[in-house]
C-alpha cells in the first residue's frame, strides 16, 4: 500500500542547496541544475524541487500562488474561493516540458493574487496572515488542491523525481533571480508525493531540509497551537511553519531563531556575558517546545536574504562558500566547486551556528 | 587516627554490632557456624537504658591508662592503637581496673581481649561499623 | 473470637538462627521474642504487617515472610481478600483504612507503552560522549516578545521553578511522616536541584534552610500556615485533591499531633488534625482564582503556585478551569497515588489512571491553546525512569514521586502508614522508631535513585535522537501502545505498535 505524505510519517536523507547574491544580481536558474545534479545520489528520485527569489520582477507585489490540481473540477471550485478571497491579478499554467522522468503530473497552475480589500478588512487579520490563513484554508478543506507557494517575488518548482530533471521539467533555466535554494530527497518508505517534496514554503518563507528531526511530534504539537496545521506530516513543513512564527508572528531576527531551534546548551549559555545569558535563557525557556532536536541542516529562504543552520550536534553536513557578493551553502562542496570553481573562502559552520546572509539594503 | 565512634543518636540498640564483633574474632567463615548456640564475648557492648542505646568499645585513648599499667608490656600504643601481645599477658587484669570504659574483657583462654579495630582479623574496615543497620558506627578521623 | 488468619507466616530456619534477638528488638509490632528455657526465637504471626524490617536485618538470612496457604473454600466472587474485609468490619463498625496507592489489578498504561528508538535514517547520540539535557523550568510560559527602546527582549518572566531533572518529592506531610523522612526528602532536594513538597504540615523551623527546593503546600485545614512560610519556599501548592483518595479530606489522629508536628502544624498537641474534603472557601472555581491571587498577593508575585488535582472523570474540564483561575502549575495525582490514610474503598475506587488524564488534560489544554500557559506536573505511581519518559512524552512537564521515593529511603510497602507504627522510621512520630531512619542513609539513597534514573532517561533520549529533555515533551510518535484497544489509543494520542 502507498501513501500520501499526511497520511504517514515519512523520514528522509536529502541534499540541500542555496546561492544568493547579496547585490541582488539576478542569475539563471541553469547554475541550480547544474549544482544539484552533482549531488544525484543524495536524493533517490523520489522528490526534486527549487525556491526562486526575484523572479517575478514584473508581480512583485502580489502574491505568487503555485497550486497542484488532481483534476479540472478540483481546480474550479479553488478558483472559486480564491476569486472571492483575492483579486486575480494574472493566471496561467506553469510552463513545463514533456519528460519521461517524470510522470504522473497534476495540474499546475500560477495565480498572482491581491487581496480582496473589503474582504481582508472584515477579516480584522493583517495582510500576510490573510494569506497564510487562505492557503490554510485551501489545504485543509479543498481536497486534490495544494497551494505550494505563496510568497512575493518568488516561487517553488517541485515534483517527484530527481532534482535536476525537476529543473528542466519546470525549464528553470528560464527563470532569473538573486536566490535560489535546491533540494534533492531521499524518503524512505514511499513514492512521494509532489507536495511532499521540497521547498516546503508559507508566504515567502521557503525551507530546504537535510534530516530527521527527533523532536517533530513535540514541535508540531505545540505549533499547532499557534494556528498552523501540519497537514504533510514532514519535518520541513514543520520548521517551515516554526521559521514562519517566530519570524513574521514573534518578531524574532534570525540569530534569536537559532537560538530558540537550535538553542545553545545550558552548559554553554551559563559561561555568555550576562545580557547575552539572560536572552538565550528567556528564548529557551519560552519557546521550550520549539528547540529541533536530531540531525538537520535547513536554508531558509526569505524575503530579506538567506538562513543557513546546522542542528546543535552537526550530525549533517553542510558547508558555506563566498565569492564577491554571492554566498553558497550546500551539502556537499562539489556542488559548489562545479558552479564556481575558484571561490574566495569555503568553511564548514559549526553546529548551532546560524549563518545569515542578508541583501544588501535589507535588514534580517 | 580513623577511630571507631558511635553517635548516640543513631545507635538502635539492635546489638548487631556485638554479632559482628564476635563473629570477626572467632575465625569461622560462616556466622552460624561461629555463634550458634555460643555465648558471645565481643570486644563492643551495648549499653541500653530506656530509649539510650550506646555502643561501647576501646576508645584507643591518646594517654591510655591501660597501657601505664600494663607490668609486662603486653598493651602497647603502636602507631595510635591500643595492641595485645597475648604471650605477655599474665592474666593480671590490671587494665581491666584501669580503663574507665570498661573496655577490655579476660577472653576464654585467660588473656584479656579488647577491640583492635580488626586489625588482626584482617577485615579492613571494623567489622561492627560495617554490620551497623544505621551508621551509627563510624571509623572516621576526627 | 478473633476471624482473622494471618495473612503472612514468619518462617524461621531454626538451624540458622544465633538467636541474637535482633528481629525481637527491631519489631515494634511484638512479633518476635525470645524463649529463654530453650534459647529459641518464637513468633506471633498475628502482628506480623510484612514490612521485612526483621527479614532485612536478620544477620544469618534466618527469616522470611510467607503468604500462608491457609485458604477459604475456593469462591471466584467471594475471595478471602473480600470475606476477611467483612469479618474486619463486622467486628469493629468502622470504615476500612489503607496506606500507600491502590494495589488492585487494574491496567497500567505505561506497561502497555513502548519507547522508540533511532535506526538508520537518525543517530542515536551517545549520552556518555555528547551533551544531554535534563533541565526544565517549571512555570507559565510567555511567546510575547516585549522590546526595550534599544530593541532588545526584555527577559523578565513570571516565576519559575528550575529542575536539574523534571522530578520532585510529592507532597508528604511532616506527620505523615518522621522528622527524618523530612530531612533525608530536603536533603537530596537541595543536592539534586530539585524540589520536595511538605504537604500539609507546616515546615519544621528546622528545615528552612532548605527552602530555596521547598514547594509549602496549603491545604483545606490550612495546617502551619502563615506568611514567613509562604516566603520562605520556591513555590505554593493548593492541594485541591489527592489520587489515593478524591473527595475525601485528611485525618492525622491527635496521637501524632506531639511536640514539634504540633507546634508545626500549629494545633494543640493532642488533637485530631482534620482537612475538610472541600477547602470550605473554595466552592467553585472562581473561588480558586481568589485563593491563587490571595497567595501571590502575599509573595509579591514572587512564587509560583501548583494547584494539584486528583485525576477524576471530568479532569480535562477541571484543568482548563484550573489554567484560567491563574495557576502556574497543574499536578496531577493518578488513582494510584499513595497516601498515609485513606478509607481502603475509595483509594481502591476512585479516581482514574494518570496516563490517561495526562493524555487527554494535554490534549484539551492544547487544543484550547492555553499549554503554555501551565507546567504540568503527574503523579500517582511513577515507579522508574521509563515511566518518567512515557509520562514526559505523553505531554507532563515533570514527574512527582512519592512512593518510590519512600521505597528508596527502606519502606517496603506493607501498608501500614495509619498504624503510625513504621518500623523502618518513615511513617511514624515515635522517637525510637523515628531514629531508625539516619538522613545520612536516605538522602544517599534517594540521590542515587534520582541520579541512576537520569543516567536511564538520557540513555533513553539518546537512543531516540533525542539531546534535551524539552523535546521529549508531548513527543507522542515516541510512543507505541500494546495490547491496547482503539479507545484507549485514541485517548492517549498514540499509535498501536506495529503502526
Amino acid at each position: 500500500m502507498h501513501f500520501k505524505e499526511g497520511e504517514v510519517r515519512i523520514p528522509s536523507g536529502c541534499a540541500i542547496l542555496g546561492v544568493i547574491d547579496k547585490s541582488r544580481k539576478r542569475f539563471s536558474g541553469e547554475d541550480m541544475i547544474r549544482a544539484i545534479t552533482v549531488m544525484h545520489e543524495r536524493g533517490n528520485g523520489l522528490g526534486g524541487g527549487f525556491a526562486g527569489y526575484g523572479i517575478y520582477p514584473e508581480y512583485k507585489d502580489y502574491y505568487a500562488f503555485h497550486v497542484f490540481y488532481d483534476d479540472a473540477s478540483i481546480k474550479k471550485q479553488c478558483e472559486l474561493f480564491l476569486d472571492e478571497h483575492f483579486d486575480i491579478i494574472n493566471l496561467s499554467k506553469i510552463p513545463t516540458r514533456k519528460m519521461s522522468e517524470i510522470k504522473d503530473e497534476p495540474l499546475i497552475w500560477r495565480y498572482f493574487l491581491a487581496p480582496h480589500p473589503t474582504k481582508l478588512k472584515s477579516s480584522q487579520l493583517d495582510e500576510r496572515e490573510f494569506v497564510a490563513k487562505s492557503v490554510f484554508k485551501i489545504n485543509t478543506t479543498i481536497k486534490g488542491a495544494y497551494v505550494f507557494s505563496s510568497g512575493k517575488n518568488m516561487g517553488v518548482f517541485k515534483a517527484v523525481g530527481y532534482p535536476e530533471d525537476v529543473g528542466r521539467f519546470y525549464k528553470l533555466e528560464e527563470y532569473e533571480g538573486y536566490c535560489f535554494t535546491a533540494h534533492g530527497r531521499y524518503p524512505t518508505n514511499t513514492p512521494g508525493w509532489w507536495g511532499g517534496a521540497h521547498p516546503f514554503a508559507l508566504l515567502d518563507y521557503s525551507v530546504v531540509h537535510n534530516g530527521e528531526i527527533s523532536s517533530y511530534d513535540a514541535n508540531r504539537r505545540c505549533i499547532e497551537m499557534y494556528g498552523y496545521k501540519c497537514t504533510l506530516l514532514t519535518d520541513t513543513e514543520v520548521i517551515t511553519y516554526i521559521v514562519d512564527y517566530l519570524h513574521r508572528k514573534k518578531g524574532l531576527d534570525f540569530k534569536e531563531i537559532a537560538s530558540v531551534i537550535a538553542a545553545p546548551f545550558w552548559n554553554t549559555i551559563v559561561n555568555y556575558p550576562d545580557e547575552e545569558r539572560k536572552k538565550c535563557e528567556y528564548l529557551r525557556n519560552a519557546f521550550a517546545s520549539l528547540l529541533i532536536t536530531g540531525p538537520f541542516s535547513i536554508i531558509i529562504g526569505c524575503q530579506d536574504g538567506m538562513v543557513a543552520l546546522n542542528d546543535r550536534l552537526k550530525l549533517r553536513p553542510m558547508v558555506v562558500a563566498e565569492k564577491g557578493d554571492k554566498v553558497f551553502v550546500s551539502t556537499e562542496e562539489c556542488a559548489i566547486r562545479v558552479i564556481e570553481p575558484n571561490l574566495d573562502r569555503i568553511w564548514a559552520p559549526k553546529g548551532g551556528e546560524a549563518v545569515i546572509i542578508k541583501l544588501e539594503d535589507e535588514r534580517l | 587516627m580513623k577511630r571507631v565512634y558511635v553517635n548516640e543518636q543513631w545507635c538502635l540498640g539492635c546489638r548487631l554490632c556485638e554479632y559482628h564483633c564476635a563473629f570477626a574474632n572467632s575465625k569461622e567463615s560462616d556466622m552460624v557456624k561461629a555463634l550458634k548456640n555460643k555465648r558471645i564475648a565481643p570486644n563492643i557492648r551495648v549499653e541500653s537504658k530506656g530509649n539510650i542505646n550506646f555502643a561501647v568499645s576501646c576508645r584507643h585513648c591518646e594517654d591510655p591508662l591501660c597501657v601505664r599499667g600494663c607490668i609486662t608490656g603486653a598493651l602497647q600504643k603502636i602507631d595510635g592503637l591500643i595492641t595485645v601481645d597475648k604471650e605477655r599477658c599474665i592474666h593480671c587484669y590490671t587494665c581491666i581496673v584501669c580503663c574507665p570504659y570498661g573496655a577490655i574483657a579476660p577472653s576464654d583462654d585467660g588473656a584479656i581481649q579488647k577491640c583492635e579495630l580488626c586489625i588482626k582479623n584482617n577485615n579492613g574496615t571494623p567489622a561492627c561499623v560495617r554490620g551497623c543497620i544505621n551508621q551509627a558506627i563510624v571509623y572516621e578521623e576526627r | 473470637m478473633n476471624y482473622i488468619y494471618p495473612e503472612y507466616e514468619v518462617v524461621r530456619n531454626h538451624s540458622r538462627c544465633i538467636t541474637c534477638r535482633a528481629c525481637e528488638n527491631q519489631c515494634a509490632n511484638n512479633v518476635h521474642s525470645y524463649v529463654e528455657c530453650e534459647n529459641r526465637m518464637e513468633s506471633n504471626d498475628d502482628a506480623c504487617v510484612n514490612c521485612h524490617r526483621c527479614v532485612t536485618i536478620c544477620p544469618t538470612r534466618a527469616l522470611k515472610i510467607a503468604k500462608t496457604d491457609h485458604v477459604f473454600r475456593e469462591n471466584a466472587n467471594w475471595t478471602g481478600k473480600t470475606i476477611n474485609e467483612i469479618y474486619k468490619q463486622a467486628q469493629s463498625g468502622g470504615v476500612l483504612l489503607s496506606s500507600m496507592g491502590n494495589p488492585e489489578n487494574y491496567p497500567v498504561y505505561f506497561d502497555k507503552i513502548l519507547i522508540n528508538a533511532s535506526q538508520v535514517t537518525n543517530p542515536s547520540i551517545d549520552p556518555l560522549r555528547e551533551p544531554m539535557e535534563t533541565r526544565v523550568f517549571l512555570g507559565s510560559k510567555s511567546h510575547d516578545i516585549v522590546r526595550d527602546a534599544a530593541g532588545k527582549i526584555v527577559t523578565e518572566t513570571t516565576p519559575q521553578l528550575d529542575l536539574s531533572i523534571p522530578v520532585m518529592f510529592s507532597a508528604m506531610s511532616y506527620g505523615s511522616i518522621s522528622y527524618n523522612a523530612h530531612e533525608s526528602l530536603a536533603k537530596a532536594a537541595q543536592k539534586l536541584g530539585i524540589y520536595y513538597n511538605t504537604g500539609e504540615g507546616g515546615l519544621h523551623e528546622d528545615f528552612y534552610k532548605y527552602s530555596k527546593n521547598t514547594i509549602v503546600q496549603v491545604a483545606s485545614g490550612r495546617f502551619g500556615v502563615h506568611k514567613d512560610y509562604l516566603t520562605a519556599a520556591a513555590a505554593i501548592e493548593i492541594k485541591m485533591g489527592q489520587g489515593a483518595k478524591p473527595g475525601i479530606g485528611g485525618h492525622l489522629p491527635g496521637t501524632k499531633i506531639i511536640g514539634d508536628v504540633s507546634r508545626t502544624r500549629m494545633i494543640p498537641e493532642g488533637s485530631d488534625a482534620i482537612s475538610p474534603a472541600p477547602h470550605h472557601d473554595i466552592y467553585s472555581i472562581e473561588d480558586l482564582r481568589q485563593l491563587v491571587f490571595s497567595l501571590k498577593e502575599a509573595t509579591d508575585y514572587k512564587k509560583p503556585v501548583i494547584v494539584k488535582i486528583a485525576a477524576v472523570h471530568n479532569v480535562t474540564a477541571i484543568a482548563s478551569g484550573v489554567v484560567r483561575s491563574g495557576a502556574d502549575m497543574i499536578a496531577i495525582d493518578g488513582f494510584r497515588g499513595g497516601t498515609g490514610a485513606a478509607p481502603t474503598k475509595i483509594r481502591d475506587n476512585v479516581g482514574i489512571p494518570i496516563e490517561l488524564a495526562l493524555a487527554s488534560v494535554d490534549k484539551r489544554l492544547r487544543d484550547e491553546g492555553i499549554r503554555d500557559k501551565v507546567s504540568l506536573i503527574v503523579g500517582g505511581s511513577i515507579r522508574s525512569s521509563s515511566d518518567i519518559v512515557k509520562a514526559i512524552a505523553l505531554g507532563a512537564d515533570c514527574v512527582y514521586i512519592g512512593s518510590a521515593a519512600l521505597i528508596a529511603m527502606g519502606c517496603h510497602l506493607c501498608r501500614n502508614c495509619q498504624s503510625g507504627k513504621c518500623n523502618w522510621g518513615i511513617a511514624t512520630q515515635m522517637p525510637e522508631l523515628v531514629k531508625r531512619l539516619n538522613p545520612a542513609i536516605a538522602y544517599q539513597r534517594l540521590v542515587n535513585l534520582i541520579s541512576a534514573w537520569r543516567h536511564e532517561i538520557k540513555e533513553m533520549m539518546g537512543g531516540m535522537g533525542i539531546n534535551s529533555i524539552e523535546s521529549l515533551k508531548g513527543n507522542r510518535l515516541m510512543l507505541r501502545g500494546v495490547g491496547l484497544n482503539e479507545k484507549e489509543l485514541s485517548i492517549l494520542g498514540i499509535y498501536h505498535a506495529g503502526e
